[in-house]
C-alpha cells in the first residue's frame, strides 16, 4: 500500500512536488509524522487536511484508496 | 413601457433562461452586492455583476492603480495608472450599464466600517488580498449574518466558498480557525500570480453571487472549491462547522469592534513595546494585568509593581485564562515578554498588550 497525497499552494515550495507518495499509513496522525520526517518544514507551516474530499479535524483512518490533500492557505485577490 | 423593452433587450438572452426568467431578473434589480476589494478578483466579478444587472453594486478600495495591477485587473488601462481604482470602475461599469446604481467606498475598510457598510447590503464579495482583512470580514459576516461568498488566488492556484450562506453555514474560521501570521504565507506580490487565474476565479464568485440572488442551482454552501489552472485540476471538499475553531469569533459587535485584526497576523506588533514611562502612566489608571515571563527563580525579583507569574516555556497554555483589558508582559530584557505579547495577540486580539522595553533589567527604580 502506498498513499498518494496533493499538495496545494505554496507547500509545493516544501515538497517539491504537488504529488507525494508515503508508505503505508494507518491514520491521519501517523502520515503527518511520515509526511514531517520527510520534509521538515512542514511542521511549522499551516495547512489542512482533507480526506476523500472532506476536511478533517483530529485524526482519522486511512484506507488503501483514500485521497488526501494538503491545503495551505492563500489571501491573494 | 419604453425602459421595460429596453431593460428586456439587455437580459433577453438570460432572461431567456427559464431558470432564471423575468423573476430572476426582477431579483438581481433589487440585489445589493458589496464588493471588497476591486483588485484581481473584483474587477471580473464587477464586470459580470454589473452587465448581469445587478441593482445596487458598492465597490471598496482605497487603492490606485498601478502598473503592475494591469495585467489582471481588467478593468484598468495604462491611461487609468494613479486614479483611484473605484473611481475608474465606476466609471467603466457605468459605461456598460447606465442602469444600474455603483457606490464607491474608497476607503481602507476597517472594523466599523464593515458593521456600518455590511448592514446595507445582502451579500458580500470578499475580493480582498491579505488575512487580517479577510478574518475581519469573515467575523462581521458571521456576527451580521450575510452571505460571504469567498475567493483567494495565489499563484496557479485559486479558491471559492460561500460561507455564512444561512445560521448554519460554514466560515472561513471552520476551515482556518487562526490567520497565519505576516510573512508566514507569501502573498501575491511575493509568491506571483498568473493573470487569468483571478478572472477565472473572481468570475465564479460573480457566479455565486448571482446563483444566491436568484436561488438558481447550488451554491458552495459548505464546500470549498480549487481549481489549479495549470492542470485544469479542480476539487470541491466538503466542510464541517467545527465549534473549537469558532472561538475566536468575537460573540457580539463590541467585540469586534475591540478586535485587533492585524495584530492576530502579527502586524504592528512592534508597536506593543512600550517604555517604562508608558508603563508608568498605565500602572497609575490601574486595572492593569501584568505577567511576569520569565522561568521560576529567574532575579532580580518584581518588587515594583504586582504581578502573576506565567514563566514563557508553559504560556501557549494558559493564554486563555488571560483576561482584562490592558495586560504587560515583562521578562529580563524585554525579547520574551514581546515573544509573549505576540502570542496572546495572536489568539486574542481584544485586550491592549504591551511589553516592557528593556525588561527588569532596564528598569531604574525612583529612588530619591
Amino acid at each position: 500500500m502506498e498513499i498518494q497525497i496533493t499538495i496545494f499552494g505554496q507547500l509545493t515550495d516544501i515538497t517539491g512536488s504537488s504529488l507525494v507518495r508515503v508508505p503505508a499509513a494507518r491514520d491521519t496522525e501517523e502520515l503527518l509524522t511520515i509526511l514531517k520526517q520527510q520534509y521538515p518544514a512542514l511542521g511549522t507551516a499551516k495547512f489542512v487536511v482533507a480526506v476523500d474530499k472532506k476536511i478533517i479535524q483530529g485524526n482519522t483512518a486511512l484506507t488503501a484508496n483514500s485521497s488526501i490533500a494538503l491545503l495551505p492557505p492563500f489571501s491573494g485577490g | 413601457m419604453q425602459e421595460l423593452v429596453d431593460i428586456s433587450e439587455r437580459y433577453h438572452r438570460q432572461v431567456l433562461l427559464k431558470e432564471l426568467g423575468v423573476q430572476g431578473q426582477q431579483r438581481l434589480a433589487e440585489a445589493k452586492v458589496l464588493v471588497l476589494g476591486s483588485g484581481g478578483l473584483g474587477c471580473p466579478a464587477l464586470l459580470y455583476l454589473a452587465a448581469a444587472g445587478v441593482g445596487t453594486i458598492g465597490i471598496v478600495d482605497f487603492d490606485n492603480v498601478s502598473m503592475s495591477n494591469l495585467h489582471r485587473q481588467v478593468l484598468f488601462g495604462t491611461e487609468d495608472i494613479g486614479q483611484l481604482k473605484v473611481l475608474v470602475a465606476e466609471r467603466k461599469l457605468k459605461a456598460i450599464n447606465p442602469e444600474i446604481n455603483i457606490l464607491t467606498y474608497p476607503v481602507k475598510l476597517d472594523n466599523a466600517g464593515c458593521l456600518e457598510l455590511f448592514a446595507s447590503y445582502d451579500i458580500i464579495l470578499d475580493g480582498t488580498d491579505n488575512f487580517a482583512t479577510r478574518y475581519m470580514v469573515n467575523d462581521a459576516c458571521v456576527l451580521l449574518q450575510k452571505p460571504l461568498v469567498y475567493g483567494a488566488v495565489s499563484r496557479f492556484e485559486g479558491q471559492v466558498a460561500v460561507f455564512a450562506a444561512d445560521k448554519t453555514g460554514v466560515n472561513y474560521r471552520d476551515l482556518f480557525p487562526q490567520p497565519p501570521v505576516e510573512g508566514e504565507v507569501l502573498n501575491c506580490a511575493e509568491a506571483g500570480v498568473l493573470g487569468v487565474l483571478p478572472g477565472i476565479i473572481g468570475s465564479m464568485q460573480a457566479n455565486e453571487v448571482i446563483k444566491l440572488i436568484t436561488g438558481m442551482g447550488e451554491v458552495l454552501k459548505d464546500q470549498l472549491y480549487t481549481y489549479h489552472a495549470l492542470y485544469n485540476q479542480h476539487l470541491t471538499l466538503q466542510l464541517s462547522v467545527v465549534e473549537e475553531n469558532r472561538k475566536g469569533i468575537p460573540k457580539n459587535e463590541q467585540e469586534f469592534l475591540q478586535t485587533n485584526y492585524e495584530w492576530l497576523c502579527g502586524i504592528g506588533v512592534e508597536k506593543m513595546e512600550i517604555e517604562q514611562e508608558q508603563f508608568e502612566e498605565l500602572m497609575e489608571k490601574g486595572e492593569l494585568t501584568v505577567i511576569d515571563v520569565r522561568e521560576e527563580n529567574e532575579l532580580p525579583a518584581i518588587s515594583f509593581v504586582e504581578h502573576v507569574k506565567m514563566p514563557l516555556s508553559g504560556l501557549k497554555e494558559q493564554l486563555e485564562k488571560i483576561e482584562g483589558e490592558t495586560v504587560v508582559f515583562i521578562c529580563q530584557s524585554g525579547k520574551r515578554s514581546l515573544q509573549a505579547a505576540k502570542l496572546l495577540a495572536a489568539i486574542n486580539a481584544r485586550i491592549n498588550i504591551y511589553s516592557l522595553k528593556g525588561g527588569v533589567l532596564n528598569w531604574k527604580s525612583k529612588i530619591s
